[in-house]
């Protein structure tokens, strides 16, 4: 544990050169480590497609991009298992593909199809897939925080050892309903995991324009709820986080929180950089890149005889085909009938 | 006999005994007085794990009770003041509301919101509110609003064995209200309960919910000793508001006046009025339809004012009368 839970500390600072080196791959093994770089080149390759299209403009719906920040997600899905309940916000395509929502599933709910993982009613902004555990992404500013720790009070009542997941960015520690949460679910000692997403960015403005402390795990501090602080674009850290905190949570120890220290590389909505808007984005912008979660992954499973050069590129372009065959797909599927504007608002009633 | 605040506490009783899936929180549920008599010792009966006492934190309360619903549980969040609810109201109006329809029909929410009308007594603007409108704007919440004894046991029943996200209010002025309780049916389904017609009329129809429909029925009984005879219609759920029923009243009384106690403007009293003005041809009024609600004001607190701003049955009575053209 941090001694520190109000200062992020080097992992904020961009002169610190020491995140640009591979990744410590610890005891972690090959499978795990080809397992991690897939699952996050499927997430960019995925993201990367969305925004040009969003470009494009044939995504049309608000999106929230990923880059960057792909590995909380991937670590946290490592250790989620069925029963478990994992809940997201605006940004969650990562949290979504992460447990194993498809690509098609994902592209076809973006364009508002009917084959979207919600019927082509969400848009990217409201993501579920619950046979893969996942029971929703919502961009209502912490809204799925209480959401999270009540599925976790049912968990609790349940006794079958399930957890639940809430991702929020740092963003939504400032909503009152984050504090409202941690302390309910320390009061209760619920089996909850709050990852914070700690990309300094909420829409254009950097956390210290909007907090005294960079670091919010003193709000885990303040509620007794226990806390971790990780590179979030560290995959072996992340996972083994992950790992810890589920475990703690399954074994009824009560909440936890991690806050995942990363940066997204593109603006807060669509595909642009926004380094023109708000606060200055660009020195940094260009210092994070020199820490992508994939390219330390992948350097350090290089060096350590694990991958191939030519098998970065290979299983990169096999991903490019498996987004561009999914997005031809969604793009030939139906919109949702006319019906649908009426037919979920209630439950049926048959007769 | 039962009365309104026991008969909700029998709801409560029937379903922690039958449905285990059920539970009950918010605050003041450890404590015998505070939800008046229908709530008292059900902590003591069921447990503190079913009926949950909370910190004071009504926007996390009511986000934990949709979690839970969406995973497996039927919860009933009580809040003791719809005034205290307002700290509440995204779970409810932007997430419960929506996730069936924004997930595509792949989610339920039984998810039961009890909020409690608690007005009078010099209470003042932030311990009177009503409200009942605002939430039967929001398409996806069923809103629900008992004016009689078995309503208030069995609105609550079937409120909370749905599938749909459900705000009940019911009024602390019904609490003392008296009637014998039939068996319950455990077959009711929300979606079927419809406005009752409760005493039938020729002269004139007036419409109303929760404690203005009592109010309904004392002018009604008045108006029969002066030879008038009124329709009385409690909508009992106001959210999907069904007005046929209303409307096949006034074909036939001519006459329409809607009670509400809650502000005029944008309220269930004109909306009343409109979707019926809508239903039927301009010939079949006798009079021009009109509504009594609260002042457009927020409450006051000393007793003067109070008995200014609030209206009773005389009232209701008094516009019958004019609706009649005479007074």
């Amino acid at each position: 544990m941090h001694a520190d839970p109000f200062q992020l500390g080097p992992l904020a600072d961009i002169t610190a050169t020491e995140f640009h080196a591979p990744l410590n791959l610890g005891a972690s093994t090959p499978v795990q480590q080809m397992h991690w770089l897939r699952k996050m080149i499927e997430i960019r390759c995925a993201e990367e497609k969305i925004g040009d299209e969003f470009g494009k403009k044939v995504i049309k719906c608000p999106c929230h991009l990923v880059i960057g920040q792909e590995a909380p997600a991937v670590g946290m899905a490592d250790h989620i298992r069925d029963g478990d309940r994992v809940f997201g916000a605006h940004r969650s395509h990562a949290h979504f593909l992460s447990v194993g929502g498809t690509l098609h599933q994902l592209l076809a709910e973006v364009l508002g199809k009917d084959t979207g993982c919600s019927r082509g009613m969400g848009g990217s902004m409201h993501l579920l897939d619950r046979a893969h555990n996942f029971h929703g992404s919502v961009p209502i500013v912490g809204a799925t925080i209480p959401i999270a720790t009540g599925a976790a009070l049912a968990a609790q009542m349940d006794r079958r050892g399930e957890i639940a997941v809430s991702f929020l960015g740092d963003g939504a520690t400032e909503e009152g309903v984050f504090h409202e949460s941690l302390n309910f679910a320390s009061r209760f000692k619920l089996p909850v995991i709050y990852v914070v997403e700690n990309n300094l960015f909420s829409s254009h403005l950097h956390i210290s324009l909007r907090q005294p402390f960079d670091s919010t795990c003193r709000f885990a501090h303040a509620h007794g709820v226990a806390w971790q602080r990780v590179d979030g674009n560290d995959i072996v850290a992340m996972s083994a986080a992950a790992g810890q905190a589920i475990a703690a949570a399954r074994t009824g120890q009560g909440p936890q929180l991690i806050e995942a220290v990363t940066y997204r590389w593109r603006g807060h909505v669509g595909d642009r950089e926004d380094n023109d808007v708000g606060v200055a984005r660009k020195e940094g912008l260009v210092e994070w890149k020199k820490r992508d979660p994939i390219g330390r992954l992948a350097r350090a499973m290089i060096a350590a005889g694990h991958l191939a050069e030519t098998q970065l590129e290979r299983i990169t372009a096999e991903y490019r085909d498996a987004v561009e065959a999914a997005w031809a797909q969604a793009s030939a599927d139906p919109y949702p009938a006319n019906e649908t504007l009426f037919s979920r608002v209630y439950a049926p009633n048959p007769a | 006999m039962t009365n309104y605040g026991s008969a909700l506490r029998e709801g409560f009783a029937y379903l922690l005994k039958n449905h285990p899936e059920v539970f009950t929180i918010g605050q003041g549920l450890w404590s015998p007085w505070y939800v008046g008599n229908s709530m008292t010792h059900l902590d003591k009966d069921f447990g503190p794990e079913r009926v949950i006492d909370t910190p004071v934190s009504e926007l996390a309360t009511t986000g934990a009770a949709l979690g839970a619903a969406l995973s497996g549980k039927r919860p009933i969040v009580i809040h003791p003041r719809v005034d205290f609810f307002l700290l509440g109201v995204d779970q409810l109006v932007n997430q419960a509301a929506k996730w069936r329809h924004m997930f595509g029909g792949q989610v339920s929410v039984p998810l039961v919101v009890r909020a409690i009308i608690n007005r009078g007594g010099e209470q003042g603007a932030q311990h009177s509110q009503a409200l009942h409108a605002w939430f039967a704007h929001v398409p996806g919440l069923r809103v629900v609003m008992p004016s009689t004894v078995a309503d208030a046991r069995d609105l609550l029943i079937a409120a909370t064995l749905g599938d749909d996200p459900v705000m009940l209010i019911d009024d602390r002025w019904l609490y003392e209200l008296e009637a014998d309780l039939p068996p319950v049916n455990p077959a009711l389904r929300l979606a079927d309960v419809k406005p009752r017609v409760e005493r039938t009329g020729t002269d004139v129809t007036l419409v109303a919910c929760s404690y203005s429909s009592q109010l309904c029925r004392l002018a009604a009984e008045t108006l029969t000793k002066e030879g008038i005879f009124a329709e009385v219609i409690d909508l009992r759920v106001i959210n999907p508001l069904d007005t046929s029923a209303v409307a096949e009243s006034v074909r036939k009384t001519g006459r329409l006046l809607a009670v509400d106690g809650d502000w005029s403007t944008c309220g269930l009293a004109g909306e009343v009025i409109a979707s019926v003005a809508e239903k039927l041809p301009p010939t079949v009024f006798k009079s021009a339809p009109r509504r009594i609600t609260l002042p457009d004001a927020p409450a006051p607190t000393s007793k003067p004012l109070e008995k200014a701003y609030y209206f009773d049955s005389t009232h209701v009575a008094a516009a019958a009368r004019q609706l009649l053209g005479r007074s």
